[in-house]
């Protein structure tokens, strides 16, 4: 393990709310209006950690669980993404899978501290969250497939070394399927439109907002923090493993993959800006459809 | 923009087509379709294009891409057609079914004794997938207009396969298939506008009905 | 070998006694029930030296029945089924000792005894066997004393039904079994299994496929699972999930052993089998809100997983692929340890609430973690165990299977394609499990009672708790030290594959290391719960923390009956898939201004059975109706039928 595959942990843990800062601005900027301060989401963090706590009586140990469980998964899930070619700190042969089942963890918690409160508006928002995820995953993991066929190897690490401009040219149509597809999956996940609107609280239009909605002091800052982490790995497994800068110096190509991140938040500013939340009954032929074209990227690189 | 570029959106083109909703996406893929098409032509020309090859592609592309499209909707609406496609195979099930498809067209590609040629194997694989979903479209979807874009796509696999196998084929077929397929479609579109004019409907579901 | 021996004796004594001390039910219990602990402890001595390493035993004794020899053998195979097999019967029979007290006075608990330590019994000869007679023997004998356990209850007559269904669909999978042996054996005129040749491998495997895979729960013959499963006693629904379907699969693994290099399209058979089994079967065990029901769904899932990994090492070795051999095969014997413990221990768990609850029906139930804290807790280990989520067990041999199918994908085409399906399968079965998983232990454990038996619940003896958190060690215990569990792995894999013991090694060796960092990964994260636990607890000290209800959104009066019930948690799924669930519905909608009472009702029945079976078995009714016509009732007639026969079969042997 590299001194420089420890910056990507780092930078994760301290510049992964700023993404909910970027993605507020592009949207305020669509929308004419001055938006949001970008550190919004660090008062938010630091109130919300100097409060005390309230808990329901319906709840079990389970509830108090869940926000600390998640978080401690999805920060298991930071050591092992790559950012601008440097291999993760945690880095194995197989480390994809256990990327996808250590966010598989987090959900499951997340969703079972939500049915521990007994409130159908939670129920409703933990049901909506299965199914999504459960339609997100062979998407995810037929992407990764296509990667693994692709550049030979079969850890995200080994993938994003390998990557270079030279695999653009030779496979540039899989390589876009693959982003458009795990673009997707970074939306769904991430209850993102066109999948959930992070911004209502209304019961149309809720999935990951209603499952917090009985937490509140430091496990809402938990919960939070780890949608924030969330979003991180996701846009670092998307630009780790599809930019294709490789200068050869650690600093300028983490820089690199660090704009390329920005520039993920702002592209997911404008989908949200540009598009309404799809009908509950088309987000599984968007989940499906981004896993056909995965399944298509795979087929693709089997001539 | 290379050949295999432009196959891959040929491809998906017919993924949308499958898994759209609604008839004007679905005419407006069409339209996209036939332009992509034009181009296929030119790219996969062997030695340089002369000039009956440009007309060929060119008229195909205006033909397909702007003139199909414009009748098509015209027809729909003087005839007051909803908008929703009608499936009786859902969106996803067709998508899947898109994907297997996929896989036996390109596995039936290798088997066939195709001439030589860089990208044979790959082209026949793309026009036979196109020729399969759009037999698919028209088995699958209830509206009369969903046939004719089925017909449509089916005519796009016969053109893929031609440009795949035949080197050069003589200007006067290429107009004569265009004719063709130019008087099917207007044909198709006026027995449409009165179709719906009789019935109130483009359901063919319905018009079984007729057989008594 | 000796050990084995004597283990079987042991049980088989302590069923007679337990038989004839029928009239005392305490007396009953500890001879039954110490018994089988006492034999199992015995055979789970003799049997782990043979897993690491020591030599295979064999005793070859005549037996007076024909083609039959007493041939038993206890090879690294054999061993290892052993494991599951005695672990579960003990930790079961203890468990039984307490759930079988609410049957005492009105069923004789000596018989039930009697057929339990019996069915033990059966099942560690089917595992030793080496001889097609004695197989088929103990096999037959698996299947009635199980058929009689789970008939306990014969009074009702959903149990009837369920125990005729199990007895002609195990019946049936035997028919084929035994024309499979017959195959085998037909050339060297002997049923040792020493004996065999490999002629007409492909019709020998696809008997196999259906004996042995009527015994596993592969789709669609997998109808009696969700009726017999069910119907039987906790304790014995554990055995049978855990255990019993195994040995199907012990039984194809034995088959392959026999049958040499297999050709590819084998592994591709096995590949669709375990996926349609695993995604069909999670998907009917979400429609189920019994649940033991859901349950017995759930270990068609794993079965399934199971014929995936066992699928993956056959495309492996067809293809010549030792790494896709080695995790293919691994990840699947890996899987039947595993499901034994998760599955038993959920089992238990169901049958935990049954006693304390009084009932199955999750839309009853609820908040049953703050009265059966133990229950809950257990149960919850084995949610996220079946949901293959790390850092416990589930996620260890399903690692194995993706790790192998990812291998395979970044190599030859003909390979790359059922492990695409693989692939995918796996990822969907996944997160569906998880989905299956989050309802049945969020409904039943958590939020508010839905009903008054719900209420006052209460928690299990000590004899009951115990097996259930020793199940959930052993899972979290294989969780966390992966790397070492792949050890025993390595003498059985040479075996199953076909290959050699230092390739097997060395492949074993490079999947060990990432189970290594996965078991990092699991010490990291617990050390993060920890930490992040201990953060808040020093951020609230001084704080106010209080407690309240839960947010009603302003609602005047919220009651229990106002949370997501199961059926509605799963529905979003349900109505995705309803083509292949056809779920039946019935509705009394609310009419009018002021409504009376309305009421919905679902019902999943399994479509294998609907379309598949009854058509085929009422077909087959009217056809022998038809020849009705023979059975006059005279007596004469009859009389003369048998002259008849007798006439002809002397002139055709004699002419």
């Amino acid at each position: 393990m590299q001194a420089t595959s420890l910056i990507q942990p780092v930078l994760a843990l301290v510049l992964s709310p700023l993404m909910f800062g970027v993605i507020n601005r592009t949207k305020a900027w669509f929308a004419g209006r001055r938006g949001p301060p970008v550190l919004q989401a660090y008062y938010d963090l630091s109130k919300l950690l100097r409060k005390g706590a309230v808990y329901s009586r319906t709840t079990t140990w389970v509830f108090r669980a869940g926000p600390i469980v998640g978080l401690a998964a999805v920060l298991v899930a930071t050591v092992l993404v790559p950012l601008g070619g440097e291999p993760a700190p945690l880095a194995f042969t197989g480390d994809l899978i256990l990327l996808a089942c250590v966010l598989g963890l987090m959900r499951f918690f997340t969703v079972t501290a939500a049915l521990d409160t007994g409130s159908s508006f939670e129920g409703m928002g933990a049901s909506r969250e299965v199914t999504f995820s459960a339609l997100a995953e062979p998407a995810l993991l037929l992407g990764l497939a296509a990667m693994a066929r692709l550049t030979g190897s079969l850890s995200l690490s080994g993938m994003s070394t390998a990557m270079a401009l030279e695999t653009w040219r030779q496979a540039g149509p899989v390589l876009a399927l693959v982003t458009a597809a795990l673009m997707v999956v970074l939306l769904a996940e991430n209850a993102r439109l066109p999948v959930d609107d992070p911004n209502t609280h209304l019961e149309l239009t809720m999935i990951h907002e209603v499952m917090a909605l009985d937490h509140c002091g430091p496990d809402l800052a938990f919960i939070l923090y780890g949608a924030a982490l969330k979003l991180w790995v996701l846009a670092a497994l998307l630009v780790g493993l599809m930019l294709p800068v490789r200068t050869g110096n650690a600093w300028l190509d983490i820089g690199a993959g660090l704009g390329a991140m920005f520039a993920v938040a702002v592209a997911v500013g404008v989908v949200e800006s540009s598009m309404a939340r799809l009908r509950l009954l088309r987000v599984p032929q968007l989940l499906v459809g981004a896993g056909a074209l995965a399944a298509l990227a795979l087929i693709l690189t089997l001539k | 923009m290379t050949l295999d570029t432009i196959l891959i959106l040929v491809v998906l083109t017919n993924l949308r087509l499958l898994g759209a909703s609604r008839i004007g996406a679905s005419v407006r893929t069409v339209a996209v379709q036939g332009i992509l098409l034009g181009l296929l032509a030119l790219l996969a020309h062997h030695g340089e294009p002369s000039v009956s090859v440009w007309l060929v592609a060119v008229g195909g592309a205006v033909l397909k891409g702007v003139v199909f499209p414009w009748l098509l909707l015209r027809a729909l609406r003087s005839a007051d057609v909803e908008r929703e496609v009608e499936p009786f195979v859902g969106p996803i099930a067709s998508l899947l079914a898109g994907v297997a498809a996929l896989g036996v067209s390109l596995w039936l590609a290798q088997r066939l004794p195709l001439p030589d040629g860089a990208h044979s194997s790959v082209l026949v694989a793309v026009a036979l997938f196109s020729i399969l979903v759009g037999l698919f479209l028209i088995v699958a979807r209830k509206k009369a207009i969903s046939q004719v874009l089925g017909f449509l796509v089916m005519e796009n696999g016969i053109y893929t396969f031609g440009v795949a196998l035949v080197r050069e084929s003589p200007l006067l077929v290429e107009l004569g298939v265009m004719l063709d397929v130019f008087v099917a479609v207007f044909v198709m579109g006026i027995a449409l506008f009165h179709i719906s004019r009789e019935f109130d409907h483009i359901d063919t579901h319905e018009l079984t009905t007729l057989k008594d | 070998m000796m050990g084995l021996l004597v283990a079987v004796a042991v049980l088989v004594c302590s069923a007679l006694a337990a038989l004839l001390a029928g009239r005392s039910p305490r007396a009953a219990t500890a001879l039954g029930a110490g018994g089988a602990v006492v034999a199992c402890a015995i055979g789970l001595i003799a049997a782990v030296p043979v897993l690491f390493g020591a030599p295979a035993e064999s005793l070859h004794l005549a037996w007076n029945v024909p083609y039959g020899t007493f041939f038993v053998q206890v090879d690294v195979l054999s061993a290892f089924f052993l494991l599951p097999i005695f672990g579960l019967s003990a930790l079961a029979a203890v468990y039984g000792t307490e759930y079988l007290q609410a049957w005492r006075g009105r069923k004789s608990l000596g018989a039930v005894w009697f057929f339990y330590n019996l069915l033990v019994a059966s099942m560690v000869l089917v595992v030793l066997a080496r001889n097609g007679v004695l197989f088929l023997a103990a096999w037959e004998m698996m299947a009635l004393t199980s058929y009689f356990l789970v008939t306990l209850d014969h009074e009702q007559d959903s149990v009837r039904e369920a125990g005729w269904t199990y007895l002609v669909a195990s019946h049936l999978g035997t028919a084929f079994l035994l024309a499979m042996f017959v195959l085998l054996g037909r050339s060297s005129g002997s049923l040792d299994f020493d004996r065999y040749s490999s002629a007409n491998a492909s019709a020998l495997f696809l008997l196999a496929l259906v004996g042995f895979g009527t015994k596993a729960g592969f789709m669609p013959l997998h109808v009696w699972l969700p009726e017999a499963h069910p119907a039987a006693p906790s304790h014995v629904s554990a055995l049978m999930s855990g255990v019993m379907i195994k040995m199907g699969i012990y039984g194809l693994l034995r088959t392959l052993t026999l049958l040499g290099p297999p050709p590819a399209w084998w592994g591709w058979v096995l590949i669709g089998v375990g996926l349609t089994s695993g995604v069909l079967g999670v998907l009917f065990a979400l429609a189920q809100h019994d649940l033991k029901r859901l349950l017995a769904y759930h270990s068609v899932e794993n079965i399934g997983i199971i014929a995936l990994g066992l699928g993956v090492g056959l495309v492996g070795v067809s293809n010549g692929s030792p790494v896709l051999a080695v995790l293919g095969f691994g990840g699947g014997l890996l899987h039947v340890l595993n499901h034994a413990l998760f599955k038993g221990l959920l089992f238990l768990g169901a049958g935990s609430v049954q006693h304390g609850a009084g009932t199955l029906e999750i839309d009853h139930l609820g908040g049953l973690a703050k009265r059966m804290p133990w229950t809950a807790t257990t149960f919850l280990v084995g949610a996220v165990a079946i949901s293959g989520l790390p850092p416990l067990n589930g996620f260890v041999s399903e690692f194995l299977i993706y790790l192998g199918a990812f291998n395979g994908v970044t190599q030859r085409a003909e390979m790359a394609v059922p492990l695409l399906a693989a692939i995918a399968g796996l990822a969907l079965i996944g997160g569906l499990a998880a989905a299956c998983f989050t309802k049945a232990f969020g409904v039943v454990f958590l939020g508010e009672p839905r009903s008054e038996h719900a209420a006052h619940a209460h928690e299990a003896g000590a004899a009951m708790r115990w097996p259930m958190a020793l199940l959930a060690v052993g899972c979290a215990l294989i969780g966390f030290c992966a790397p070492f569990v792949v050890r025993p792995l390595a003498s059985v894999l040479p075996l199953v594959s076909g290959l050699a013991p230092e390739t097997v090694g060395e492949k074993l060796g490079d999947a060990a290391d990432p189970l290594g960092f996965v078991a990092a990964g699991g010490v990291a994260f617990l050390v993060l719960v920890a930490g992040l636990a201990w953060l808040r607890r020093r951020l609230l000290r001084g704080r106010a923390v209080a407690e309240t209800v839960t947010w009603d959104c302003g609602y005047a009066q919220p009651s229990a009956r106002m949370q997501y019930t199961a059926s509605s948690f799963a529905q979003p799924l349900t109505t995705l898939f309803a083509p292949l669930l056809r779920t039946r519905r019935t509705l009394a909608a609310p009419e009018g201004y002021f409504p009376r009472a309305a009421s919905l009702s679902t019902t999943t029945p399994d479509t294998a059975r609907v379309a598949l079976y009854e058509p085929a078995f009422s077909g087959v009714g009217w056809v022998l109706a038809r020849m009705r016509w023979l059975q006059q009732g005279r007596i004469q007639l009859y009389v003369l039928y048998i002259a008849l026969t007798l006439l002809v079969l002397l002139v055709w042997k004699l002419g």
